[in-house]
């Protein structure tokens, strides 16, 4: 790497007087994790590689789906059914070959996340469900990384910084200071059931991106401790402080060995109070004895899966649909991640309170996880 | 004494509205209350509440003209 070609590539933010080469220098010597490469990851994946970080981690076990492409704009048609994170790597290099990108196909798990995140200086949540939030935002605390926070649903965004210290007052704050607890899973919306706009994604990343650089280079002033909202229909910013909540420190893991035991997946699915069966259980039980497996994903949603049998019914066709269900056997609902058949099961339920009915902790990524399928 | 609320994310849709003022509350748990009466299904959401631009997790008494922020969580990214 050297210095001529460097200064020619990153010449318009270095002669910036905010920025400067010693600002560069910081980004070139810096590593950064953005975990998820989604609608949020995509774009504060590129504009950190544009920038000059030097290492840059990215981590996620899925791959590319049409439905993905309106927003996850690191990826074109040609990419569909390939890994996201190797995927995004590869653009990443074309952006900058200058800089290192670690890509990383596999789902971060409280096994892993302590060796992974050590690796690095910053972290970036691009994911898309409470239970990794949590996780993530624990991790950080634990070890000690900054966390650059972002949540998008429809056309309102929210990004943040949390885990850092603000010099003058000596606070640091994290996400559980703004939610302590998740929410019920059935009013927690992802964009595959709520919908979000394209762009959306695309501007709170870019804001993530945007505190990342200003976290290491110490230039301008960070969301430590804030949060901006934004409402892209209605063009209004809303920001507001967190101050630390005392008493949301028993309630999470303070050390390593806290943090391995607790099962975030658990942690959210809980809430709703719905029969819920953890992928061990399962797959102990389809072989055991003879169980109807409901995919309640909409139809030729990622990944397919051909290891059992199952039917599907999609979550809005279910109402409709639920006195067809076949009801002589117990019945494992799934989908992707855990949410949705948790509300599959609620609905279930109230047609058939009588038959045993249980939602997949996880989904089938955790399945496929459990099952090295990733 | 009133207050404005502004209202964030899912909960626009129980309430209908992105800003309302309500009247005659001299608390956040009296706030609380308020919204659950006047919008039931508010009771299924979790939210985070602000007073003036600072989250709160305490009962924390409200002033004439305060603006409070009712803040769901979401998760998509």
């Amino acid at each position: 790497m050297s210095f001529t070609q460097n200064n020619d590539r990153y010449h318009r933010q270095i002669i910036l007087k905010e920025f400067g080469e010693i600002a560069q220098q910081k980004l070139l010597h810096s590593k950064v994790l953005v975990i998820g490469a989604g609608g949020l990851g995509c774009p504060a994946l590129q504009y950190l590689a544009a920038a000059g970080i030097g290492t840059i981690g990215i981590i996620d076990f899925d791959v590319v789906s049409i439905s993905n492409l309106h927003r996850q704009i690191l990826f074109s048609t040609n990419d569909i059914g390939k890994q996201k994170a190797t995927t995004a790597a590869s653009k990443l290099a074309e952006i900058n070959p200058e800089i290192q990108i670690q890509a990383f196909n596999f789902q971060l798990t409280n096994k892993n996340a302590f060796e992974l995140l050590a690796n690095y200086d910053l972290v970036i949540d691009g994911t898309d469900n409470f239970a990794t939030r949590y996780l993530i935002n624990d991790a950080c605390v634990i070890l000690n990384k900054p966390l650059v926070y972002g949540a998008v649903l429809r056309f309102e965004g929210q990004v943040g910084v949390f885990n850092l210290l603000d010099n003058e007052t000596q606070i640091k704050t994290n996400y559980r200071d703004l939610f302590p607890e998740p929410p019920n899973p059935f009013n927690a919306l992802t964009c595959n059931e709520a919908g979000v706009i394209g762009v959306l994604p695309g501007i709170i990343g870019t804001m993530q991106a945007t505190e990342a650089i200003k976290i290491i280079t110490g230039i301008g002033k960070t969301l430590c401790n804030k949060i901006i909202s934004y409402n892209a229909l209605q063009n209004t910013f809303y920001d507001f402080e967190i101050t630390p909540v005392f008493n949301s420190i028993e309630t999470f893991p303070q050390n390593e060995m806290d943090f391995l035991n607790f099962n975030y997946e658990w942690f959210c699915s809980s809430k709703a109070n719905i029969p819920t069966i953890s992928i061990v259980d399962f797959e102990e039980l389809r072989i055991k004895e003879k169980i109807t497996i409901i995919d309640v994903r909409e139809m030729n949603e990622l990944p397919l899966v051909n290891e059992f049998d199952f039917t599907t019914f999609t979550l809005n066709d279910l109402p409709n649909l639920i006195a067809t269900i076949p009801t002589e056997n117990k019945i494992v609902f799934f989908c992707k991640s855990g949410n949705r058949s948790l509300k599959a099961v609620k609905l279930f339920y109230e047609k058939h309170p009588q038959i045993t009915a249980y939602s997949l902790i996880g989904g089938i990524d955790a399945w496929q996880q459990f099952n090295n399928k990733t | 004494m009133k207050i404005k609320i502004l209202v964030f994310g899912q909960l626009s849709e129980i309430i209908n509205t992105l800003e309302l003022e309500i009247i005659e509350v001299v608390n956040t748990d009296d706030l609380n209350k308020k919204l659950n009466e006047l919008y039931p299904n508010l009771k299924n959401i979790k939210y985070s509440l602000a007073v003036n631009k600072k989250i709160i997790q305490e009962n924390t008494i409200l002033n004439n003209d305060d603006i409070v922020a009712l803040l769901p969580p979401f998760s998509g990214g």
